[in-house]
């Protein structure tokens, strides 16, 4: 579902060249649920931006959904879904359920399937107490879970996160992993997780990538991961050590 | 796509209506700063019959020529000079996420229905002035082509704004000058009309082809700078390359986006 071929992304910043991303080689299978950790400035955010199509690889090819993102961005839009715990993609000074009826229309979904799955989000995402409320006047959690429901209305087959569970409480928290669990084991939507938040990791990855200075630095389940570091019993305590570059 | 644009438009003045006081004022503003324009001219014309060989009902008819497209671009497209906000909000990140060009997202963003008061008004200007003068009805073809003329140049010229940022986001005034003053290229001696706000001037002074050479044919003038005859006809072909220059450039805008931190 998601390929990436010696993918690299370098930047020209004053006149040197900085490799945010360099030879990135990975597979996602369709279903799988993946975490992608790293410390800040690892190249998370440069590989998710990649995975759309917003930036263009310099060298390497990266595939999803069996397009490449950056020539084919607007086609691959109706099949990938993306959220940015860290900015909204709804319409600020409107009701939630407008946004949704616009996003319906930019994707050209069905009015009938639009229906009956926004009714299916509002189940399983709570939204209905909040649903005609502006979005400028909602919580974090509720905003956070309207703009989960604006990711899923076209029914993506794949589901990017960036931090999606940043700055929430733990009764948010849960019911947005629940709800990602939900989606990955009855719908197969494959899902790719970048978070902070180790919880999120522990709870919802079978597989963790992680990257660091660019490059993946691990790959393989979470008792893989575990068993990098035999003496520590947490998985904090597993990723400092990554993190750190103390294994090296 | 039109009905996509359409859409966007609609969803904007709904959020824009969410603001009521600032939307009276913003109507209000707008019809006093086009009256203010065209206060001008008619104070000008008080003092004299003539300025560089131009009666009043003529420069009212170049100025509201170019107003009414120019007009018509600052409200549905001039969003695109906004680029370089985007970038640095990184908003520009969940514009590039959705199937519907970013030209398209980025046209109607925050698009304004009080700017439409000003098309009202221009075009009334443009009106009074047909009337006045007594165009001669063989070269009355030619005042739509110029008006649609002068939106397709204005509208390339705000693309090119646009495209500019991708690379200058530092920069966005640099490409302001570039569309609210693209009047300083032109030759007409219009200084007199110089003034800072809006870009009131470039109703009178645009690009030659916006209304300048056309304006001539309507008009039955010669131009006194001397070009040929064939000119006034040019603007089509001029708007279409520079459409085209336009969109080439957007695109590798877009492409060449670096997108910001995280």
């Amino acid at each position: 579902m998601i390929e990436l071929d010696r993918a690299g992304r370098s930047f020209k910043v004053r006149g040197k060249v900085v490799h945010a991303v360099r030879d990135l080689t990975f597979t996602v299978q369709p279903g799988e649920f993946v975490g992608y950790l790293g410390p800040n400035g690892a190249g998370k955010s440069t590989t998710i931006k990649m995975l759309c199509g917003i930036l263009t690889p310099t060298t390497g090819t990266v595939r999803v959904a069996g397009l490449e993102p950056s020539r084919r961005r607007t086609t691959l839009a109706r099949r990938i879904g993306v959220v940015f715990g860290q900015r909204t993609t709804l319409w600020w000074d409107l009701p939630l359920s407008d946004s949704f009826e616009l996003i319906r229309h930019l994707y050209k979904v069905e009015r009938a399937t639009f229906r009956a799955r926004l009714d299916e989000l509002t189940e399983t995402l709570d939204l209905g107490s909040f649903l005609r409320t502006p979005v400028r006047q909602l919580s974090l959690g509720q905003r956070m879970r309207g703009d989960l429901a604006a990711a899923l209305l076209h029914a993506p087959d794949v589901l990017v996160l960036d931090e999606p569970t940043i700055g929430l409480d733990v009764v948010s928290k849960a019911g947005i992993r629940d709800f990602l669990l939900r989606l990955n084991a009855e719908r197969g939507t494959t899902v790719l997780l970048t978070t902070h938040d180790l919880g999120d990791i522990e709870r919802l990855c079978r597989r963790v990538m992680l990257i660091d200075h660019g490059r993946l630095a691990f790959d393989g389940t979470l008792d893989d991961l575990m068993a990098t570091a035999p003496g520590q019993s947490s998985l904090e305590e597993v990723v400092t050590r990554l993190y750190t570059g103390a294994n090296q | 796509m039109v009905r996509t644009y359409l859409l966007l438009v609609w969803t904007w003045t709904r959020s824009a209506a969410a603001y009521p006081a600032s939307f009276v004022m913003m109507t209000l503003f707008g019809f006093i700063t086009a009256a203010i324009d065209v206060g001008v001219i008619l104070v000008v014309f008080a003092n004299t019959t003539s300025l560089a060989g131009f009666s009043r009902e003529e420069v009212l008819f170049l100025y509201g020529a170019a107003s009414v497209s120019f007009t018509v671009c600052d409200t549905f497209v001039s969003n695109l000079d906004r680029v370089s906000q985007h970038i640095k909000a990184g908003t520009l990140d969940t514009i590039l996420i959705r199937p519907v060009s970013p030209w398209l997202q980025l046209a109607t963003d925050r698009f304004n229905p009080t700017r439409i008061g000003r098309i009202v008004q221009a075009g009334l200007v443009l009106g009074y002035a047909i009337a006045a003068l007594g165009i001669d009805p063989r070269r009355a073809w030619m005042i739509p082509v110029m008006v649609i003329t002068g939106i397709v140049i204005f509208a390339a010229l705000w693309t090119l704004a646009g495209a500019a940022q991708f690379l200058l986001t530092d920069a966005p005034e640099v490409v302001n000058s570039f569309t609210y003053g693209s009047q300083q290229l032109n030759q007409y001696p219009l200084s007199i009309y110089a003034r800072d706000l809006v870009a009131g001037v470039t109703y009178v002074l645009p690009l030659a082809f916006i209304n300048w050479q056309p304006g001539l044919y309507v008009l039955g003038r010669a131009d006194p700078f001397g070009t040929p005859e064939f000119m006034r006809f040019l603007g089509p072909a001029v708007a279409l390359v520079l459409a085209l220059v336009a969109g080439f450039a957007w695109r590798q805008g877009v492409r060449h986006y670096r997108s910001t931190g995280s």
